[in-house]
Order: C-alpha cells, then sequence, then structure tokens
C-alpha cells in the first residue's frame, strides 16, 4: 500500500463512526516497548538508529495484520503527508518532526499503527470509533504477543517493560479515549471536571494531545501512572473515571435543556446556518460549529446518520487535510475559504433542524 | 504557616499548594508563583502532576553512580532530559530511579504482562549455553559417561523448544 492509497482508502475514524459513540469518539490503547540489545532512539547513534529502525520495521511489517498496510521510513514522506497522518492520530507529532532513521506501519483499516523509533523503539497503537476497551486491548494485547516472537523485548520481571522515560516503565500502557463534552464546556463545568480528573492520577489533553487546546469540546482523557497495576486494572480504573464523566455530560445536557433550551436551540441552529452558508472558516470555528451539529444529533435536532459525516469532518477540516483535497500547497487564509467551500458542500443535503422534541 | 514552605523548584517561599490523590497515596508539591506558572499549574486542561514530580525528584543530591557501562549515559544526561539511554541503565542507576518510582507510579512492582516467549528464549539460550560448557568440560576431562549425559539433555531441551514453537 502506499502512502496516497491510505490517505483516500477506508478507515476506522473517518468511516466507521457508530451511533454508539455518541460521547466517547474513540478508544485508544498504546504499548510502549524497546529492543533488549540496543540503546533508546533519543540516545542512539545514527548507525545503531538504523539498524534498530529497520529491525523493526521488517519485523512489524510480517505480521499478518499488518499485511498489505502501509510500512514506510519518516524520510520518505512529504512534510504534508505526515501532517495528514498526525491528523488521523496515526503518528504523532514528534514522530513527524523526527531527525534520522524512523518509521512508521499501518494496518490497511488504520486501526492499527506501529511508530518507530519515537521516545521508544516501538510505539504500538490500536484505536477503534466509539467506547470499545475491551475489543482494542485485546486486538493490542495479541498483536504484542505476537510481534514478541520475533523480537527480544527490554524486559525486567521487577520493573516490567523498559521504556525510554520512566513514567512509562511498567506496562508501557496508555490507555485514552476522545471526549466530546459540549455540555460540560457551554456550562463551565470542564475546569472543575478537569480538576478532579486530575486528583485521581489520570491526565486531560486536547484533541492532538499535549499542548493541543480544545475546540470542538473534545478532550483527550488518559491514565498517568504504568507500573505497579496489571494492563486490566489500569483500563478498568480509566473506564470507571470515564463512565462518571459521561454520567456529568448527561445530566448537564439535562440540566441545559430544563434551563436554557431556547439559547441552546439557537447555538445548534445557527451552526447550522454558518456551515452551509459560511464562506470563510478557520480550523477551530469549524470545529466548534461542528461540535454543535454533534451536540444537535445527540439530541435529536439532526438525524443520527448525520454522526459519521461530522466524525469524518472532525479530522477532514483539519489544514493538512483540507490542502490535500485542494491538492495543493495554500496559505492558511486560501485554506480557511476552502474548509468552508467543502462544509457547504457537505452540509447543502443535511435536511434542517428539528426543534420539536427539544425546545419545548 | 504557609509561607515557611519553600517552592520545591527554586527554593523561593511557596504560594502554591498541590494536592494529587493516586490511588489513595498523597503527593504533595509546594511552589512559587513564578514556577507555578511555568509549570502550566495554573492552567487545568494541560498539567500533569507526574511530570512535575518528575523533575522535582531530580533536584536534590547528584547520583552516586558514574556512566552506564553499556550506552555511556552520565546522571547529568538523565537529568536534562529525563531519559534513560539503554535498558541496561535502569540497573545502574537506582539512587535516581528508586526516589522517582514510589511517587510516579502506584506501585513499584510490575504486575502486568510478560513477555512469555522472549524469556523462554532467554532462559532457553542460557540454559543451553551452560550445558555446553559442562559438555566441553566433561570431554577434555573425559566424563564420557557425564559428556553423554549433557548431550541428551541438551538434545532434549532443543526438541522441547521445537515443539512448543510448533504448538505456538
Amino acid at each position: 500500500m502506499k502512502i496516497n492509497e491510505l490517505i483516500s482508502a477506508y478507515s476506522e475514524l473517518t468511516d466507521s463512526a457508530a451511533g454508539k459513540s455518541a460521547i466517547v469518539l474513540m478508544t485508544r490503547i498504546r504499548l510502549a516497548r524497546n529492543l533488549a540489545d540496543q540503546p533508546f532512539p533519543g540516545w542512539a547513534k545514527d548507525t545503531q538508529k538504523r539498524a534498530s529502525r529497520d529491525a523493526c520495521l521488517q519485523a512489524v511489517a510480517s505480521l499478518p495484520l499488518m499485511k498489505r498496510g502501509l510500512a514506510v521510513a519518516i524520510e520518505d514522506l512529504s512534510d504534508l503527508e505526515k501532517q495528514i497522518l498526525v491528523e488521523r492520530h496515526l503518528i504523532s507529532r514528534e514522530l513527524s518532526h523526527s531527525k534520522g532513521a524512523a518509521g512508521v506501519v499501518i494496518s490497511k483499516d488504520q486501526s492499527c499503527a506501529v511508530m518507530i523509533n519515537e521516545e521508544d523503539h516501538l510505539r504500538i497503537q490500536v484505536l477503534r470509533a466509539g467506547f470499545q476497551f475491551k475489543k482494542v486491548w485485546n486486538t493490542i494485547n495479541a498483536l504484542d504477543t505476537e510481534l514478541e516472537e520475533h523480537l527480544d523485548y527490554a524486559f525486567l520481571p521487577k520493573l516490567g517493560y523498559l521504556t525510554a522515560c520512566p513514567t512509562n516503565l511498567g506496562t508501557a500502557l496508555r490507555a485514552s479515549t476522545m471526549m466530546h463534552l459540549p455540555a460540560l464546556v457551554i456550562s463551565g463545568q470542564m475546569e472543575k471536571v478537569v480538576r478532579a480528573v486530575n486528583q485521581l492520577g489520570m491526565a486531560v489533553r486536547g484533541l492532538f494531545g499535549e499542548g493541543s487546546d480544545a475546540s470542538g469540546s473534545i478532550f483527550q482523557i488518559s491514565n498517568q501512572t504504568t507500573l505497579g497495576e496489571t494492563e486490566e486494572e489500569i483500563i478498568k480504573h480509566l473506564a470507571g473515571v470515564l463512565n462518571t464523566i459521561i454520567e456529568q455530560e448527561l445530566n448537564a445536557r439535562g440540566k441545559l435543556l430544563e434551563t436554557d433550551a431556547h439559547k441552546l436551540c439557537d447555538k445548534i441552529g445557527r451552526a447550522y446556518g454558518i456551515l452551509q452558508n459560511g464562506y470563510v472558516l478557520n480550523s477551530a470555528e469549524a470545529m466548534n460549529l461542528l461540535s454543535l451539529i454533534r451536540l444537535g444529533i445527540d439530541l435529536g435536532v439532526y438525524a443520527d446518520a448525520q454522526r459519521a459525516v461530522v466524525d469524518r469532518l472532525f479530522i477532514e477540516c483539519q489544514p493538512g487535510h483540507v490542502q490535500f483535497a485542494a491538492n495543493a500547497a495554500s496559505e492558511p487564509g486560501q485554506r480557511d475559504v476552502l474548509r468552508a467551500a467543502r462544509l457547504r458542500t457537505e452540509f447543502a443535503n443535511v435536511p434542517a433542524p428539528d426543534f420539536t422534541h427539544t425546545a419545548q | 504557616m504557609a509561607n515557611s514552605l519553600k517552592c520545591d523548584l527554586c527554593a523561593k517561599p511557596a504560594t502554591v499548594h498541590l494536592t494529587q490523590i493516586v490511588n489513595n497515596k498523597i503527593h504533595k508539591v509546594d511552589l512559587c508563583e513564578a514556577c507555578a506558572q511555568a509549570k502550566g499549574v495554573t492552567d487545568p486542561s494541560g498539567f500533569s502532576l507526574a511530570d512535575l514530580l518528575l523533575k522535582a525528584s531530580l533536584n536534590p543530591e547528584p547520583a552516586a553512580e558514574g556512566k552506564c557501562p553499556v550506552c555511556g549515559m552520565g546522571p547529568q544526561d538523565f537529568k536534562k532530559t529525563g531519559r534513560f539511554g539503554c535498558p541496561a541503565c535502569y540497573g545502574h542507576f537506582p539512587s535516581l530511579l528508586d526516589p522517582m518510582l514510589s511517587t510516579m507510579h502506584k506501585g513499584i512492582a510490575h504486575t502486568g504482562k510478560v513477555p512469555q516467549r522472549a524469556l523462554e528464549r532467554k532462559s532457553l539460550y542460557e540454559r543451553l549455553t551452560k550445558l555446553e560448557t559442562e559438555l566441553d568440560l566433561a570431554i577434555k576431562s573425559e566424563r564420557y559417561e557425564d559428556a553423554a549425559r549433557y548431550r541428551d539433555e541438551i538434545h532434549q531441551a532443543r526438541q522441547n523448544a521445537d515443539r512448543k514453537l510448533e504448538q505456538a
């Protein structure tokens, strides 16, 4: 598979959003693994980095799940191609900027991606649309076990899997979900939620990880500690916290409908108007409008079938995707016009909002 | 009372006091206003106490160990980046690692997944190496009965490993 085939192919995140993914857009687990006999990528010399990259790339690409997928060296990708992979959550920003030998292997359906020579030799990641920890854990666990047949991992019985940074030591597992929490944001409760989640030892970040903002009311919530608990326990604790957040969001939605229904309907209706008729939209504004449409879908204002469209547009509104679709490098100002044009086309056929069930 | 506390990072008077509970363990950090700003403590969306504790626990006394004999990384390099150089560093820098682990994680011992196949491979390799040394020794000292036994054991171990591979 070539990179441009992959970009235009069916993908887990852009095409499979199920009705059940109302609040949780996506579930993701990553495992960090390192080769036993090589220095970690950040400390390795160029020749060592190339040796570990080549060994990992070959082992990962030979896995049955990765057959017919994409396996490339990072230096063989253009800046735009790398940006698109970042926007699809398939590689990290860190890997896209990496100097020296690095690589990535991505499965055909884009539900599985293995980064090579990021902070660790291997960062194995499996993601699925919706709230699906069990399925994602089973997949990644099997993949990791298979990979271990071919590679000798750095592991100590007492400390677990050894990672470049001791914060990942042990299970080296980070489980996270992408959550859409518009009502908590609108009602000004998000700061409180973030503080509570932090106190429980979990991290809250924006859509694109560390340092990114939370446009579109989308938050990434993940475990912070990796040593001293089994993988299943870590996932169970996180899922417990996430279920509480889902409950809080649903409560906040109920409260808004009770006290402020007209204002809320107005926001949801205006978003539709702007998406259908706007001419210049930057990505933050587009994200916030799409977020309101998504909330409208959850409240029955728009048809359920639109959810998959909105989830796809969350990704396809990002600068790299807009530029790729236009097939030309463009300035941010130009991109905002292209983005608005794309959204006008997408929303031209979306039926008008129906407020009969919400605005009474 | 608050004024008597010093910032964990720069030793100025601390005015920001944070408490994070990780699985019933309380972690406390005291910071001055400037450090709290710099570390993003006041920005609730991007703040991770784990990162802060990592850096804070790195500041006190220098490590007793010298450079890692395998990769050449020194304690100062670790303090700069917060990353180890190679897997062997974990065995080489206990005075850096040990105080960090208990504040950073829920426990200090791994209870999760074990790379079964890799460990089997490793123990088979070690067992074969040992048996082969014994075999050589036995032949050299003309203990032929022992040598035959070692040879059979090596054969047996190899066969077992092959059978396991087939099953997998």
